[in-house]
């Protein structure tokens, strides 16, 4: 018999993301795992600034739209003067990577005990597709229109990695939305996280690479083909760290 | 008996859904929605209720319930 499927209550709303945009199977997969977490009324979202405020509209949550990149600041406020609620920033990469990684960073460095995820499109989405730290070489934007040009911009970042390898932190993974597949391993790096952040683990970052459509002017299906084909090679998916046995 | 139920007014014509549906039941409508999108449509006949649809679709349009019941595990 076929597994009965709905759409979470605290996300059951239209979301005016763009035709194809992975910001949706994302957040319902969160919302997925909080609900069989018994979270979902126990929770506070910590909204970046561009894609990932269009959540604030369709959640029926509390959340805060925090100062830009500053979401992972907040989180550790919301934390520490709320530590039996159940706290998730959720950020992009131009948000969390480029403008708030001192913030990003420090809140990794510190092992604060809430779960970040950060969905990596490779671009500033919602102000028209910039470049930002992870865009990929040669990738063309509104500022790199002659192609990313690592000679002097730097390299992509890669966080999870970056945080996995340097600082103690609770467990560090990234997956995708191309397939099936895909989603199903991704929400069980996200039950990790949460599950982890419940236990006072420390912190947890789920990045996830997801199409951007309408800035890479590419359709829904050849952003993912994009995602496999370019963006998999260089960040691969997985767990960078795993949690500690309890 | 599973059903699935498809909120039209949710789609946007994205077509993740069609093209990871495994016993091709899914297509796009000749109607418009209020936002101007062709909503899909389920061919009955063909739909085995797996749920890809529901996975892959990034707008909520899918519910998959059993004898009206709907969420949870088996």
């Amino acid at each position: 018999m076929a597994k009965a499927r709905k759409v979470p209550a605290i996300i059951d709303n239209p979301m005016s993301f763009c035709p194809g945009c992975g910001h949706g199977i994302v957040i319902r997969l969160i919302a997925e795992c909080l609900e069989e977490l018994e979270q979902d009324q126990n929770l506070i979202f910590a909204l970046g600034v561009g894609c990932s405020s269009l959540l604030g509209g369709g959640l029926v949550t509390d959340r805060l739209h925090c100062p830009h990149g500053r979401a992972s600041a907040v989180a550790t406020g919301m934390k520490r003067v709320q530590p039996e609620n159940t706290i998730v920033a959720y950020q992009g990469d131009g948000d969390a990577y480029s403008i708030g990684i001192a913030e990003t960073i420090n809140a990794a460095y510190r092992n604060e005990n809430f779960t970040m995820v950060a969905i990596n499109n490779t671009n500033y989405g919602m102000t028209g597709g910039q470049m930002s730290w992870t865009t990929m070489p040669g990738q063309v934007t509104t500022t790199s229109p002659l192609g990313r040009d690592c000679e002097i911009t730097g390299n992509p970042l890669k966080f999870p990695e970056l945080v996995a390898s340097q600082f103690d932190v609770a467990f560090a993974a990234r997956g995708a939305v191309t397939s099936p597949k895909n989603i199903n391993k991704l929400k069980k790096y996200i039950k990790n996280g949460l599950e982890a952040q419940i236990n006072g683990e420390g912190y947890s970052v789920i990045e996830v690479l997801s199409p951007c459509p309408t800035n890479w002017k590419l359709s829904p299906l050849n952003s993912m083909k994009r995602i496999e084909e370019e963006l998999i090679p260089y960040y691969p998916l997985g767990v960078f760290k795993e949690r500690k046995e309890n | 008996m599973d059903v699935i139920t498809v909120k039209e007014e949710r789609c946007k014509e994205c077509g993740l859904c069609i093209a990871h549906c495994p016993n091709e039941a899914l297509s796009f409508s000749d109607r418009l929605n209020s936002a101007g999108y062709k909503p899909v449509q389920v061919d009955d006949a063909k739909c085995i209720k797996c749920g890809i649809c529901y996975t892959m679709c990034p707008d909520g349009v899918y519910e998959i319930s059993h004898n009206g019941e709907s969420g949870g595990e088996d």
